[in-house]
């Protein structure tokens, strides 16, 4: 059983996310095709850009059924940035324009646009502090910077989804955690120590789960 | 709070990091690879390559660069220089750059940036802003009313007769994520950033700018960032003759009370 799959979905961090993971020390590779995703014995769903054309990518490639039976039997899922506002049931996002696009459904909530009046997208370093005990955020408990660029963020209908909040003009949800389904805002491939650190966090939630 | 961001700047030309005052007086600043590496090490809170070769059978070379950095850097990674095809965003990205600057073939054909945005989000899509004084005599003459400035192309070399500000305002609603601004009459100076330029170009869109061309001091430094509405500022000369650290930048702006991300990181990694 191969260690972590990430999703190809065409998405333009996929190299970047690659690179981390294996820089942070764990096994991975790289797959579009359902039959390998669902050998995996975690899955990291990378994503950027814009979420109506991922969801189309996603279902035309037919990766959604595997990433709900993976969701259901527990495995170890992060996404990151898209791929964390794909898990909700939709977004108002869709190219660079606002209207209502459904995502995967798996947590309940959506995506929502930054209001007017803040600098958009949401582009830097900013504190994730989490806001329950996670081991996706061993030995950063006080909050640590990590890299956001995004124009939405994420309200999850339920508030005990919540893993790691982030300010700016508003206090928001950058990470959510629902047993072993983890999703972030940000983007740990691009977050220096920080980010390395959090991408060895979930390969120890692999290794612990074994 | 969002942080002020520091972004080393490397002008890459024939595989070696180069720097030039005013557009021209090149220097040798070293290995592109070696000097992300040490920035990133350093604290920088992202990195800009700027390939000046452009020649267009010499440019995939900085595919190679980027691939190599990405391999051993964990920042955001911004290209720049010759990128005038969708093609050539989706081979820089697939090699670990996140974002490309995008600067005279965006003026030649402006639907270039809504290709790039639609194709992989506008948080990739940076575009590179030359901008000369057009009326002013020196770096702070011109009356206010009269003030304004010239976007220039093809590496500061050819005027385009198109205005800043209205240049800067369509390649927003074009779906620009970033703008990145040089001040040509201050670039390489160590005089200060041009102060006005800035603050006119943070007033007149809401994406965020990054500063670029001037700064000698760390004074300057915070002058963009907080008189000139800057997101974040651009360094290469004080950098790369080491006039001053990442870390010393990093310690003045937090002084000053900027939010600032803080160096020494490292310690994160230890499980």
């Amino acid at each position: 059983m191969t260690e972590i799959i990430i999703i190809d979905s065409n998405s333009a961090n996929l190299s970047s996310v690659y690179k981390a993971v294996k820089a942070a020390g764990l096994e991975a590779k790289v797959s579009d095709d359902p039959k390998i995703i669902r050998t995996a014995r975690a899955l990291i769903f990378p994503g950027v850009g814009s979420f109506g054309h991922a969801v189309a990518q996603i279902k035309n490639k037919g990766l959604h059924e595997p990433v709900y039976d993976a969701v259901a039997a527990g495995k170890p899922f992060l996404g990151i940035c898209l791929g964390m506002q794909l898990l909700l049931a939709g977004s108002e996002e869709a190219g660079c324009s606002v209207e209502k696009v459904p995502g995967l459904n798996i947590i309940p909530g959506f995506s929502k646009r930054f209001p007017a009046g803040l600098p958009v997208p949401h582009v830097g370093w900013n504190l994730a502090r989490p806001v329950i005990k996670s081991a996706l955020f061993a030995g950063l408990e006080e909050g640590a910077y990590f890299y956001f660029t995004h124009s939405f963020y994420v309200v999850p209908a339920n508030d005990q989804h919540a893993a790691a909040k982030t300010s700016y003009g508003l206090d928001f949800v950058s990470a959510i955690q629902s047993n072993n389904l983890f999703g972030v805002q940000f983007h740990p491939e691009k977050s220096g120590p920080a980010g390395l650190r959090l991408i060895r966090n979930f390969g120890k939630i692999i290794a612990d789960r074994l | 709070m969002l942080a002020k961001r520091i972004i080393p700047c490397l002008d890459v030309r024939d595989g070696r990091v180069v720097k030039g005052t005013r557009f021209v007086n090149i220097r040798d600043a070293g290995d592109p690879v070696e000097r992300a590496g040490f920035y990133s090490n350093e604290g920088a809170d992202e990195l800009v390559f700027l390939d000046i070769t452009a020649s267009v059978e010499k440019r995939r070379a900085i595919i190679d660069v980027v691939s190599k950095t990405a391999d051993a850097v964990f920042i955001p990674l911004t290209v720049g220089g010759g990128i005038d095809s969708p093609e050539f965003m989706q081979e820089l990205l697939q090699s670990g750059a996140d974002k490309v600057s995008l600067n005279t073939a965006a003026l030649n054909n402006p639907q270039l940036i809504k290709a790039g945005a639609s194709r992989f989000g506008c948080q990739c899509i940076v575009v590179a802003i030359d901008a000369k004084r057009a009326n002013a005599t020196g770096k702070t003459g011109g009356s206010i009313k009269n003030l304004h400035w010239e976007v220039y192309s093809h590496g500061g070399r050819t005027p385009t007769g198109r205005d800043v500000i209205e240049w800067v305002t369509e390649a927003e609603q074009l779906g620009a994520g970033e703008i990145l601004l040089t001040s040509m009459d201050a670039d390489g100076t160590l005089d200060g950033y041009d102060l006005e330029l800035l603050a006119a170009v943070t007033g007149a869109v809401k994406i965020p700018v990054i500063a670029s061309g001037g700064a000698g001091t760390l004074e300057h430094l915070y002058e963009a960032l907080t008189t000139g509405g800057a997101h974040a500022v651009l360094a290469a000369s004080i950098l790369h003759f080491g006039t001053y650290s990442i870390e010393d930048i990093k310690k003045y702006l937090s002084a000053r009370g900027l939010p600032i991300r803080p160096t020494g990181t490292e310690r994160y990694i230890e499980l």
